[in-house]
């Protein structure tokens, strides 16, 4: 069968170019989410022929003149770890995202195909393994760039992130408890039905406590609000004080890819990852044809909407630009126009799917259902981000030490009583 | 005297240290503003500066002028006036004589605009009316400073 010899080829380059590609865009919303909620206006200068995108085209820029500043290299580091920290940085935070399931498993003519980069039995133990090698990054960057200070934030960094790793382990056990295995898929497929007939069946509602001590232990294992403190910036004692052009570049990717991923587990263990809230796979592929009617008729009635906002966003244009950046809504108008009759064309012309099409279908459904979930948890990212101010040493030492591990532990205590009572523990 | 401590507020009770409800709190506050302003962006403060200007009041103190008589001759009468109630010293005068009348006329009148903190005391100081800061020009950027010293017919100009 050839599709199963390419598939996994074709999945470890989705599963590394997702989290590309969401790069650009979650730059793009860090800064426009923190304008809108500052009553800011956000970056909307940098064009290309006029096309601004509403800022868009500040990642490029960014990336331009990245890639264009001098590389320093200080005098008298350790050349090969100062190298290889920013290196570290990205490539763990790209690894999680081999073994996220992206759509349930397909099965053509008997093989099954899942649809991830890798298969492992043991997911859920090798994400944490993966995130424990973030520390190395952070402390590599600290201590080989000869500095006092990055050797300071280097060494918050891993004091921080290793009590962290305990609360982001314990807080799955309740969770492994429940769904008595490890292995990612098996475990997004737990998740499906409901719980009483409303609720769908994700972690989240069965194990609330673990969902909140992973959500802030995940924040303070990327690095994030209200736990960057390695990072510092108004503390100015960072691990990459000593890091200049793309080499910081590639601490600042690490740092989002870090955050993407971490939605992506997040998601996974929680969410429900690729589970179509109510629907699950059979009844999908059962209704294919509905649900690619649906999808179809959707981002028709998306490309409508979208019009509207561009034809009121035009005129906007027209009365404050006499230049090129007058025409950029118009161009994006023909754009959406095109693409809303594309989806039109679909819908009328759709033709009776195969079994095969009906597995694409639902695979693609479920994706984009993941891929949502993903997108929500970033933006919650964010809006955290510009929320809370940061925590002082000792209250992040005592949140993690004192509150969050003897929570966990007190999680997995009540599971257990509450797996021995409904007795499916046995 | 003793110096005291005082304390202010009451310590956190249980529902405050435990972070969430108040986290929750200020959440709410930061989304309301996000979702304000992702439905009326026009209400947001920020002005699109080079192409949506700010409406100055109406006693706004921009770029001098010089004003001028009804038969177009400066009104300045080089009574130094202007030039010694200047805080910054940006107003350089030379008098001359007018040829009618007797009276005394400037040959010279510079102001060097970089020196200038348009605090408007020559304006107040001129007993004839004839320095004004009411032009409203405040864009006077330019690439040497030999531009940014308007004299006589500069000034008169606007």
């Amino acid at each position: 069968m050839p599709a199963e010899l390419f598939m996994p080829f074709v999945m470890v380059l989705v599963a590394a170019l997702l989290p590309l590609q969401l790069l650009p865009a979650m730059i793009w919303a860090e800064r426009k989410v923190s304008a809108f909620i500052q009553d800011r206006t956000g970056p909307n200068r940098a064009d290309i022929l006029g096309i601004r995108l509403g800022g868009v085209i500040h990642s490029i820029a960014d990336v331009v003149k990245l890639i264009a500043k001098e590389d320093m290299t200080p005098s008298k580091v350790n050349s090969f770890y100062y190298s290889l920290g920013p290196f570290l940085a990205l490539f763990i935070s790209l690894i999680p995202f081999s073994i996220i399931p992206l759509a349930d498993t397909l099965k053509i003519g008997g093989a099954a195909i899942p649809l991830r980069a890798v298969t492992l039995d043991v997911g859920i133990l090798f994400i944490l393994a993966i995130t424990s090698f973030h520390v190395y990054a952070v402390v590599f960057a600290g201590w080989a760039s000869n500095n006092s200070f990055s050797l300071l934030g280097g060494l918050r960094s891993a004091a921080q992130m290793v009590s962290y790793e305990l609360g982001l382990g314990l807080s799955l056990v309740g969770m492994i408890m429940v769904a008595q295995t490890l292995d990612l898929n098996e475990i997004v497929r737990q998740q499906g039905g409901t719980i009483f007939g409303i609720l769908p069946a994700w972690n989240v509602f069965l194990q609330p406590l673990g969902f909140l001590i992973f959500v802030v232990s995940i924040f303070a294992e990327t690095n994030r609000n209200p736990f960057d403190l390695p990072e510092g910036e108004s503390e100015i004692i960072g691990f990459h004080v000593e890091y200049s052009s793309m080499r910081f570049a590639f601490f600042f990717m690490g740092e989002y890819i870090a955050i993407i991923g971490g939605s992506a587990v997040v998601a996974t263990l929680f969410l429900g990852g690729w589970q179509v809230p109510f629907f699950d796979t059979e009844m999908l592929r059962e209704n294919a044809m509905l649900a690619a009617r649906i999808a179809f008729g959707s981002t028709a009635a998306l490309c409508v909407l979208l019009s509207i906002i561009l034809m009121a966003y035009d005129k906007k244009l027209q009365a404050l630009y006499t230049d090129k950046r007058r025409f950029e809504a118009r161009v994006l108008l023909g754009i959406v126009v095109t693409l809303g009759a594309g989806a039109v064309g679909g819908l009328l012309f759709l033709p009776t799917l195969s079994s095969l099409g009906e597995q694409i279908v639902t695979a693609i459904v479920q994706n984009t259902f993941l891929v949502g979930k993903i997108l929500l948890f970033c933006f919650f990212f964010i809006w955290v981000r510009w929320t809370l101010p940061r925590f002082r040493y000792d209250q992040l030492m005592n949140l993690g030490w004192k509150t969050l591990i003897p929570l966990a532990l007190l999680n997995i205590f009540l599971t257990g009583v509450a797996l021995v009572l409904f007795d499916r523990g046995a | 005297m003793m110096i005291g401590v005082k304390k202010i507020g009451k310590p956190m009770d249980i529902k405050e240290r435990s972070y969430l409800f108040e986290i929750a709190r200020g959440m709410m506050t930061s989304i309301r503003h996000f979702i304000r302003n992702v439905l009326n962006q026009g209400a947001m403060p920020t002005l699109q500066y080079p192409e949506e200007k700010r409406v100055l009041p109406e006693r706004f103190r921009g770029r001098h002028r010089l004003m001028q008589r009804e038969d177009g001759t400066p009104r300045c009468v080089a009574c130094f006036c202007c030039q010694t109630a200047c805080p910054a010293d940006c107003i350089s005068i030379e008098a001359t004589e007018r040829d009618d009348e007797g009276e005394k006329v400037a040959a010279r009148f510079d102001i060097n605009i970089l020196r200038c903190v348009f605090c408007g005391l020559c304006v107040e100081a001129c007993p004839c009316d004839a320095i004004r800061m009411d032009t409203g020009m405040y864009e006077l950027a330019d690439t040497n400073r030999e531009n940014l010293i308007y004299d006589l017919n500069t000034l008169l100009r606007h």
